[in-house]
């Protein structure tokens, strides 16, 4: 039938110009090269940290509980009932950036990372071109043999929570360098519920909050180089696929940044993800729930219509 | 003094003798006659009317919510949390506007492609095909303003970029007699895009261009009332006999059908095809419609490392990027300009399909080649030598084209108006 040819042809350009302006154009923008030109293509590679040193120790938590003072005289371990020496602000002031809190640590970083990370903080996180030329990272090397950081993370893993929220993944992972204004989140915690005084419309308590807040940001701007991002909305941003090779390692996709590789696990990474979905897109479920619907009422209003087009021209011809 | 029968009030008789409703019903749908000989590309424009009246549906809920404010990422905010965090559905109306702003603009290109295809530009149609163009540019500094609205990266850099193109040439060409002095800055109310330009490209989107839309639309309704509808073979119908044939009910000998309902019936038809489409991409396919970068707040400290237009602009944007600046924005200004000139630089009297008409033929297709491949070329990033070599041939084949269209057309062989 001669409109269906038409229908063909006019399909046929609207693809080839879909086909060039997206997912064409995209791969060639985002296109990395190496010195000589050749593309380089980034994997994902399932947060293994393959490039890590593989841990034959065994963990001995009793033995890592026995260690763990050389932790808090910096980390808190809030479920433990071990409070931070300093708060956040004060903390950034003299780090740079507010140490974990670790009660959550065994559930969102990989083991094998953390140990390495313990044994040798820069070399793990990737930030060895940051702290050179007498620049000293934040956190000394406690224990340089792995049976001890092993014992340490065999501690941590222990106290870890069986079943970890995505927020508090989101928390012990990014929430020390990146804001999310969408849920309230700023890098000393979530904005607290105040309220202005009823005269002066002035509310004290919220532009006590702020300063400290404004204080730990400069502290940590000064750290890494620039605030780093609010993660609000950065779900929608930044490709899937981007996000999960920056996330298991920034240098690839960004070499230089300041970013350290964090090293979640993949449980860890996925928790993250769905955090930044619940900001950055809350609407996908409703999404999901209405498309079907508002579909089928187009499949029947187009098949009414077709038979209304039909009464009509039937016997023109 | 008109005379007033008494009827029931709002009875049809009573409307009729105070507003003709029944001569209007007339005019307007029962007996405004449409040739038979059509395909589906007819019903663009009702499915144009449809997008747009789709457009300011959204465009008023999410109007609602919006906060043109440049500081603190108000407008930001407003758009990417409020919307479409809070408002209930927001996401839905925004999706709807986002997609829909896209496909109108593929929905024009098919129409204006029919129009060229067909010859449905002259003989009595130029008026038609002029208040069209109109609707393109009215419609394309729509968009552009509307772009600006969320104050992402994209928005912030594309409206840096496009207006720094009234900066005009540089200061050796004439003497800089061609540049005001301080016309960006005027334009923009600053020095950089910031809250005048916001507030002033906000008033644009949602007031004075949407205004000039209407009328337009008007306009290029009127305009097609007295030539006609064109038909698939530019057969020049006698609307008149043929009207009294379908009056008399000799359905199968006119060449006309009425506006309503037959016309309709297939072009509601048409639009249920279209709109499963349409909200297919709203629900599952909506990331095409909106750019990741534009999900960045706006950052002047901060240049995105590839700032393109939205896909609608690319082809004319490609014939400014391969010259310098200068020879760009000359030729920039010819694509924006040339389209309107279509039914004068048509020197044939043929009003036929293009591939009935010999070299015109390969004209057309060689047109709506060049113009994808603008497009794709537009976006593609210029530092590859062999896409801005392509994007560099495109051009001065789009340029080529319409030079060489007069002449083309001159020498063709008169064609008959039916196979």
């Amino acid at each position: 039938m001669k409109e269906l040819k038409i229908l063909a042809v006019v399909v046929f350009f609207t693809l080839v110009t879909y086909w060039g302006v997206e997912p064409y154009a995209h791969h060639a923008m985002h296109k990395k090269v190496d010195a000589q030109g050749n593309e380089i293509v980034v994997e994902s590679h399932d947060f293994a940290y393959a490039d890590l040193k593989e841990v034959k120790a065994k963990g001995d938590i009793e033995a890592g509980k026995a260690m763990i003072s050389a932790c808090t005289g910096c980390h808190s371990i809030a479920s433990q009932k071990m409070p931070a020496p300093m708060d956040a602000s004060a903390s950034a002031g003299a780090y740079g950036v507010n140490p974990p809190d670790l009660s959550n640590a065994g559930a969102v970083f990989d083991e094998k990372f953390l140990v390495n990370f313990i044994m040798n903080p820069t070399h793990a996180s990737k930030v060895e071109h940051k702290f050179k030329d007498g620049k000293v990272y934040p956190m000394p090397v406690v224990a340089p043999d792995e049976q001890t950081a092993a014992n340490i993370v065999a501690y941590l893993k222990s106290i870890a929570p069986k079943e970890l929220s995505s927020k508090e993944a989101y928390e012990t992972a990014c929430g020390r360098c990146h804001a999310m204004r969408y849920t309230k989140w700023t890098q000393i915690g979530f904005m607290p519920k105040t309220r202005p005084n009823i005269v002066t419309h002035q509310d004290v308590e919220k532009l006590k909050f702020e300063q400290k807040v404004a204080e730990y940001q400069g502290s940590l701007a000064k750290y890494m180089g620039k605030l780093p991002p609010d993660l609000s909305i950065m779900i929608r941003a930044r490709s899937e696929h981007f996000m999960e090779t920056f996330i298991e390692d920034p240098q690839s996709q960004l070499a230089g940044t300041a970013m350290p590789r964090v090293g979640v696990s993949k449980e860890g990474y996925e928790k993250v993800i769905a955090y930044l979905e619940e900001s950055g897109d809350p609407s996908k479920p409703k999404r999901e729930a209405v498309g079907p619907w508002v579909l089928g009422f187009f499949f029947i209003f187009t098949l009414l219509a077709y038979l209304w087009k039909q009464a009509h021209w039937r016997d023109l011809h | 003094m008109a005379h007033f029968d008494k009827a029931m009030p709002f009875s049809n008789k009573w409307m009729d003798q105070r507003l003709a409703v029944n001569t209007l019903q007339k005019v307007m749908s029962t007996e405004y006659w449409i040739p038979k000989n059509i395909n589906f590309l007819w019903a663009m424009g009702m499915i144009l009317a449809a997008t747009f009246g789709i457009l300011v549906i959204s465009g008023i809920f999410l109007l609602m919510y919006y906060v043109p404010d440049a500081g603190n990422a108000a407008a930001f905010d407003s758009v990417n949390y409020t919307i479409m965090s809070e408002v209930g559905y927001g996401w839905f109306w925004r999706h709807i506007h986002g997609v829909g702003a896209s496909l109108v603009f593929l929905i024009i290109y098919i129409h204006m492609f029919t129009g060229i295809y067909y010859g449905s530009y002259k003989r009595g149609r130029e008026l038609i095909w002029l208040s069209g163009m109109g609707l393109f540019i009215v419609f394309s500094a729509e968009a552009f303003s509307g772009y600006m609205l969320p104050w992402g990266q994209m928005s912030y850099w594309a409206g840096m970029v496009i207006t720094n193109l009234f900066a005009g040439a540089t200061p050796d060409v004439l003497g800089g007699a061609l540049n005001f002095p301080h016309f960006v800055e005027w334009l923009r109310g600053d020095y950089v895009p910031g809250q005048a330009f916001l507030g002033r490209f906000f008033m644009l989107h949602v007031l004075l261009m949407p205004l000039v839309i209407m009328g337009l639309i008007v306009l290029h309704f009127g305009t097609l009332r007295i030539p006609h509808v064109n038909n698939q073979d530019g057969e020049e119908v006698d609307f008149e006999e043929s009207a009294a044939l379908w009056k008399a009910g000799r359905k199968k000998e006119a060449k006309v059908i009425p506006f309503k309902p037959v016309f309709l019936s297939k072009d509601v038809f048409v639009m249920g095809v279209y709109f499963i489409l349409f909200f297919y991409l709203v629900f599952y396919h909506f990331e095409f419609a909106m750019d990741p970068v534009n999900f960045d707040p706006a950052d002047p400290l901060k240049t995105p490392t590839h700032i393109y237009p939205e896909w609608y602009f690319l082809w004319s944007y490609e014939i400014l990027r391969p010259f310098s600046k200068n020879v760009g924005l000359i030729w920039f200004a010819f694509a924006q300009g040339i389209l309107m000139t279509l039914p004068f630089l048509d020197r044939s009297s043929n009003v036929a399909p293009a591939n009935r008409r010999g070299l015109f033929g390969i004209w057309f297709w060689a047109l709506l080649i060049d113009m994808i491949t603008l497009t794709i070329m537009g976006k593609l990033p210029p530092t590859d030598p062999t896409f801005s070599m392509i994007g560099y041939i495109a051009a001065v084949t789009f340029i080529g084209l319409w030079v060489v269209l007069p002449f083309i057309t001159m020498m063709e062989k008169p064609v008959g108006g039916k196979k």
